[in-house]
């Protein structure tokens, strides 16, 4: 503690230098922090799928339907505890400047088989006598100030309705929360009874399934089973548990993390040439100082340790508030305007961003902490 | 070429040191079969032209260097044989340097300065303030403490240095040119101090100097060329 003073007077030598280097690092934080909430909106659907939920889906594509006499079928596979069924829809509410998915389910089962996604009782009661009734997650409705009772507009951009025009009118019944922070919480979600009936065509089918298995332990045999059963029939199945499928939607976009990770790489070597090349400077330009510091008595661990303080505290304090900063960013809102499902910088990522900021510190603070430490004291005194 | 003290134990010993350095493929002897002995109190002046050995015999004392071949004892203590961290635990404890060039951490204040020294010890926040308080008053500079190095003047500073040097009440100050970056003035000021600490606190005082005025302040003068002592000139 006594030696604080000694390192921290360090700081006054080159103001300017060491603040744009604090700044630097302060950025590369914040950028960590923001795409790491990025990386976490597409992978995130993937860590918090259900064990026990497998989509099923046509075999050609996710845009083909499945006919919904499939749901009756399916629930007789031994192992299946719930099968229901769900549509993209795909329309545009007002200018569409915030877009949002809109999926056609069976509200009670479509509930049983997402038990993570809560909404009131009274809300539920509504939604299962209204027909036009749709619930919004609470993230969505807040980003368009919706409260229950509000009627929706969204016109269709494939799905028409029966009664021409596009528009399909929907009555908010319910907010929709998440049993947990991750759960998405942007969705809208009608009623697939009431597409079924008013839409021009495709009456009696569906988009997908999302199946509910009584054992994940199982679902490798469940998956065979359901595939194997609609083998060779005009609308093949391809079913897949719920991790594999959104992992598998996420990478239509390319490899998101990889995408990130190598910006993050890419500009944390930058940085750590930076703030090591600051550090070397600053123990070069001091070192007849550091020679009268060992000539007066300081031993080789003590340079060492000094010099390695002084570069754990630029970045310590360039990362602290980087990432704090980088937080209240990430907290502010997503940068799609509420497209992101979920935007948030996750702890897991925190504990990464803060093993980094002591990483930094100690290394490019090493190779002048060497030098500190092997640093002969008469040599260091000639120097002026 | 020997040398003894007038009187009592040595406080330092050098025995048959030889200093050699290496420069590309040459070997340079610095020192040749020295020896030294300085007594308990003693202002020694070391003079002699450049590359004559003195700073290298200084760094020899401080425990800055080790002699190729030889022996240093200062107290009766091989300073030649220690390791690297005895020897820096040594210097803390026994040695207070002067530097030409003053040599004070521009960014720490004239107290602050004066109390790197004492952050090698056990004392507590208040006793080295204790310390630092009577160093600065020993040079006269208690209202300067508060004041960074690039606000005083060369003699300031140089008293700031000498304050460093004997904050930690050491068995021995060396000083290497304490003069000779100021004018004769401030100069002479410099080596009443440190007359002072040598008659009136008892210090035993080793400098080096290019100047016959300032050799002229200590209690015995010793000549040096190529590395050995060649006159030893009364006081």
């Amino acid at each position: 503690m006594k030696f604080a003073r000694l390192v921290l007077s360090n700081f006054k030598r080159h103001k300017t230098r060491t603040i744009l280097t604090i700044l630097s690092i302060l950025v590369a934080f914040i950028l960590f922090a923001y795409l790491a909430a990025i990386r976490n909106a597409f992978t995130m659907g993937v860590s918090v799928a259900g064990a026990n939920r497998l989509i099923v889906r046509n075999r050609i594509s996710l845009i083909q339907p499945l006919p919904q006499s499939y749901e009756a079928q399916i629930e007789q596979i031994d192992g299946v505890a719930n099968a229901t069924q769900a549509a993209w829809f795909g329309g545009l509410y007002k200018d569409n400047k915030r877009p949002f998915g809109q999926i056609a389910v069976e509200p009670e089962e479509f509930l049983d088989v997402y038990p993570e996604y809560i909404i009131s009782a009274e809300g539920k009661a509504n939604w299962l006598k209204t027909r036009t009734g749709a619930i919004a997650g609470r993230k969505l409705a807040e980003a368009l100030g919706w409260k229950v009772g509000d009627k929706i507009p969204i016109q269709a951009t494939y799905m028409t309705p029966k009664t021409g025009g596009n528009l399909w009118t929907f009555d908010l019944v319910a907010i929709q929360d998440g049993r947990t922070e991750d759960v998405d919480t942007s969705s809208f979600f009608f009623r697939h009874d009431y597409l079924d009936e008013n839409r021009m065509r495709g009456q009696g089918t569906t988009g997908w399934y999302y199946i509910k298995i009584k054992d994940p332990a199982r679902s490798e045999q469940i998956v065979k089973a359901i595939d194997e059963k609609f083998a060779n029939s005009p609308f093949e199945t391809k079913t897949e548990t719920e991790k594999a499928f959104i992992k598998g939607f996420a990478e239509q976009m390319g490899n998101i993390g990889a995408i990130v990770t190598a910006i993050l790489t890419a500009v944390f070597f930058t940085i750590l040439l930076v703030a090591g090349n600051t550090m070397a400077q600053a123990v070069r330009e001091r070192i007849n100082e550091l020679g009268v510091l060992k000539a007066i008595g300081f031993t080789d661990s003590q340079m060492l340790l000094m010099v390695l303080a002084e570069s754990l505290l630029i970045s310590c304090l360039g990362g602290a508030i980087g990432l704090l900063l980088g937080a209240l960013a990430v907290n502010a809102g997503d940068p799609t305007n509420g497209a992101l499902p979920i935007f948030n910088f996750p702890p897991r990522d925190l504990i990464l961003g803060i093993v980094i900021v002591l990483l930094l510190g100690v290394i490019t603070g090493a190779w002048p902490a060497f030098q500190a430490m092997r640093l002969n004291a008469v040599d260091a005194l000639r120097r002026e | 070429m020997s040398d003894t003290p007038t009187n009592g134990a040595p406080l330092v010993r050098i025995d048959g040191v030889e200093k050699f350095f290496q420069r590309g493929e040459e070997k340079i002897q610095v020192l040749a079969e020295l020896n030294l002995a300085v007594a308990p109190g003693e202002f020694l002046a070391l003079m002699g032209p450049s590359g004559s050995g003195k700073s290298t015999l200084l760094n020899l004392i401080g425990g800055l260097d080790r002699p190729t071949k030889g022996s240093v004892s200062i107290g009766g203590e091989r300073v030649d044989q220690l390791s690297d961290r005895q020897l820096a635990g040594w210097r803390a404890r026994h040695i207070g340097f002067v530097f030409q060039l003053y040599n004070l951490m521009p960014v720490l204040t004239a107290e602050r300065n004066v109390e790197l020294p004492l952050l090698l010890t056990h004392l507590n926040k208040a006793q080295r303030q204790k310390h630092v308080d009577t160093a600065l008053a020993m040079v006269g500079l208690s209202h300067r403490a508060k004041h960074f190095p690039r606000t005083m003047s060369g003699g300031e500073q140089q008293r700031v240095g000498i304050a460093r040097a004997i904050v930690t009440d050491p068995t021995l100050i060396l000083a290497d040119e304490p003069t000779g970056d100021l004018d004769r003035k401030t100069g002479d000021g410099i080596l009443d101090l440190l007359e002072a600490l040598n008659r009136e606190h008892g210090k035993t005082i080793v400098m080096v100097t290019h100047d016959p005025h300032a050799a002229n302040r200590s209690s015995r003068r010793l000549y040096m060329v190529d590395g050995q002592v060649s006159t030893e000139m009364a006081a």
